[in-house]
């Protein structure tokens, strides 16, 4: 689409989104949010992006190919869900490690590298169809 | 955070205990098809790697299942809890013998079928991504003979369907659109029936556990509307299984995709549907089954039997064997609806033994096409000179789906005639023995024409030379079925301890619940 105005706006409304997403996505431990809704909200973006740009643009920019992204993320899930076998607990329960980071004490989980999985399969799959999508419409 | 907190008695909620490695298997061979379709995924468009790791990966699959039921056989059903938490809230994998076999003997056909698709399927077909929806498709049917929790087994069928779906229009051919939306709407609708009634039986016992219902289900039988509930269920899985008369998706639909798809879902995805029955009407409701059971065995001898009138009419080779797979339909269902050890044993090996032979008998009729020229009966001729050893090969299995011995067919006919004269259903014992009568009579006149009639002028697009990729799974699978045709007491023995532990399932609760944490 050639409309100067998406096209001078686009970049701040994407990056905003993209930030958004992953505050969703982090939020959603204990509030609502998490992987699924913070995967959309990046897909809605990356959408935007490639009605301003081109589909082309979009997909150098996430320089990997969606489905690439989405095995990756459902790799990173499964592999959450393996860690237990180390610990000798049941598969997928939640494991805490608790890293003092620049003097913050942040803790960070299994569960929430599983909830990073499902944002990239949820990024990938659906950007995957949408960014097809946008090509049939350009032709 | 680490705040100071009072003690809380975590043993409540928590599965404390260490869990022993070996309790993994239960889990594994979910995680493990998952896994490596993510791998698969990422190397989308590496296609020449996709062969090597999808057929090593379901090697190891089918050695984790074997080693599964091995565990399952010295030391009863195991369980796994996920997350942790204490059954029934936690989402339990329970697998007990029947679960282990079904399992295992999946990952042998799929190990078939991906090597038989090493020269089926051509690159486009790799691009478009078959072995990653194989092994997203494996680790759906997997999950789903391995879950405890009937809500996990509903997403395990979603899981199938999907990867099914993307399997069935690889190629994008309009034949191959038109049977993907019958095939589609038409499971959906099933998989529907199936939520509606998984809700139904969450609003009446309040848990989902497998092992929980079976135990809560005798006092709720004077107040609880169950028999509805299985009723629900039953017409859910048969359409799902394809039993009459909601079978007509399978016969539009077979027949369109590449041949190993077609071999891969006449060996697994009926049986899923098989499976679930068998586990939701006799493990849980068994009373309840009894019940049905009349409806169940008229509805068993109607599908094979129209199963196999279907078959003699067809005059396209795949549209032949899709009419077998629901005519074995019709044997399993008889089967389930005469109960007892040697009923479910029957329904059980029969299940077993329809899913390698069902998915050889495709990948027979693609290199039948491929040494013929055509799926076309009035065309395909003179087989048999062509190449002898295929021919031999066909024939045993033309011999072992129709229940002649000495193949694998022959021994779950039996036990299920011999549980129909038992159960004083004569007419059941004639209906199955008429439709190996008549299924015979359907694979006879293909084996005249296709194999014996003297060969027409060579079709155009006949090949001479069969690639070894895509004759040694036929070839492995048959030996798989004279093999259980020819030493059937190991499979015996283990079909009829798992048709006891679904009659009797107090091993299947004990391993969810151990002594002491009554549901």
């Amino acid at each position: 689409m050639r409309s100067l105005i998406l096209r001078t706006v686009a970049p701040l409304i994407v990056g905003l989104m993209v930030l958004f997403s992953i505050f969703v996505l982090l939020r959603g431990h204990n509030e609502p949010g998490g992987g699924f809704i913070g995967g959309l909200i990046a897909v809605a973006a990356l959408s935007i992006y490639g009605i301003a740009f081109g589909v082309e643009t979009v997909r150098r920019a996430i320089v990997f190919h969606p489905l690439a992204i989405a095995g990756a993320g459902l790799m990173l899930s499964t592999l959450s869900g393996l860690v237990s076998m180390v610990f000798h607990v049941p598969f997928m329960t939640g494991l805490w490690i608790y890293p003092v980071i620049l003097g913050e004490e942040v803790p960070l989980s299994s569960v929430m590298t599983f909830d990073i999985g499902v944002y990239l399969v949820v990024v990938g799959a659906v950007t995957s169809v949408a960014l097809s999508l946008e090509e049939r419409g350009e032709d | 955070m680490a705040v100071s907190s009072p003690p809380v008695d975590l043993s409540a909620a928590l599965v404390l205990k260490p869990v022993a490695a070996v309790d993994w298997l239960v889990i594994l061979p979910v995680a493990w098809c998952i896994g490596i379709g993510a791998v698969l995924m990422m190397v989308r468009h590496r296609t020449f790697l996709h062969p090597p790791i999808a057929v090593a990966a379901l090697g190891i699959l089918a050695g984790l299942d074997a080693t599964l039921l091995w565990h399952v056989a010295q030391n009863g059903p195991v369980t796994m809890v996920m997350g942790r938490w204490l059954p029934p809230f936690g989402i339990a994998f329970t697998v007990d013998l029947t679960g282990a076999l079904f399992a295992l003997i999946a990952a042998v056909v799929a190990l078939a079928g991906a090597v038989a698709a090493v020269t089926d399927i051509n690159d486009g077909g790799r691009r478009y991504g078959f072995y990653p929806f194989l092994m997203l498709l494996m680790a759906g049917v997997s999950g789903a003979f391995l879950t405890g929790d009937i809500f996990n087994l509903y997403v395990w069928f979603e899981v199938l369907l999907i990867s099914s779906f993307g399997l069935l229009v690889l190629g994008a051919e309009r034949e191959q659109i038109d049977g993907a939306v019958k095939y589609g709407f038409l499971n959906l609708v099933g998989t529907t029936l199936f939520l509606i009634a998984t809700g139904y039986l969450y609003g009446i016992f309040g848990t989902l556990n497998m092992a929980d219902i079976a135990a809560k289900a005798g006092p709720l039988r004077e107040t609880a509307p169950l028999t509805t509930l299985i009723a629900l269920f039953v017409f859910a899985f048969a359409m799902k299984a394809a039993a009459f008369p909601v079978n007509f998706w399978l016969p539009a639909s077979y027949h369109t995709p590449r041949i190993v798809v077609s071999a891969l879902f006449a060996g697994l995805l009926t049986k899923v549907g098989i499976y679930a029955l068998i586990r939701v009407s006799v493990m849980l409701f068994p009373l309840e089954r009894d019940d049905l059971s009349l409806v169940i065995a008229a509805v068993g001898a109607l599908t094979m039997i129209t199963g196999a009138l279907g078959a003699l009419a067809q005059t396209d080779t795949r549209r032949l064997l899709g009419y077998l797979v629901i005519s074995g339909i019709g044997s399993m269902l008889a089967g389930i609806a005469l109960g007892g050890p040697g009923g479910i044993g029957g329904a059980v090996f029969y299940a077993l033994h329809s899913m390698v032979v069902m998915t050889a008998l495709y990948l027979a009729a693609g290199l039948a096409a491929r040494l013929g020229g055509g799926f076309s009966m009035a065309s395909l001729s003179g087989l048999y000179a062509r190449h002898a050893l295929f021919s031999a090969l066909s024939l045993m299995l033309f011999f072992a789906v129709s229940g002649l011995p000495p193949f694998s067919g022959f021994w779950p006919k039996v036990m299920l005639v011999k549980a129909a004269l038992d159960g004083g259903a004569g007419w059941l014992a004639a209906a199955l023995l008429f439709t190996g009568f008549l299924t015979m009579i359907a694979t006879g006149r293909l084996f005249l024409l296709a194999y014996w009639r003297p060969a027409a002028a060579a079709a155009p697009s006949a090949q001479d030379a069969v690639p070894a990729t895509a004759l040694l799974p036929l070839i492995a699978l048959t030996a798989v079925s004279v093999l259980i045709g020819l030493f059937p007491q190991t499979l015996l023995g283990l079909v009829h301890e798992a048709a006891l532990t679904l009659d009797e399932p107090s091993a299947y609760l004990h391993s969810v619940f151990p002594a002491g944490s009554a549901p």
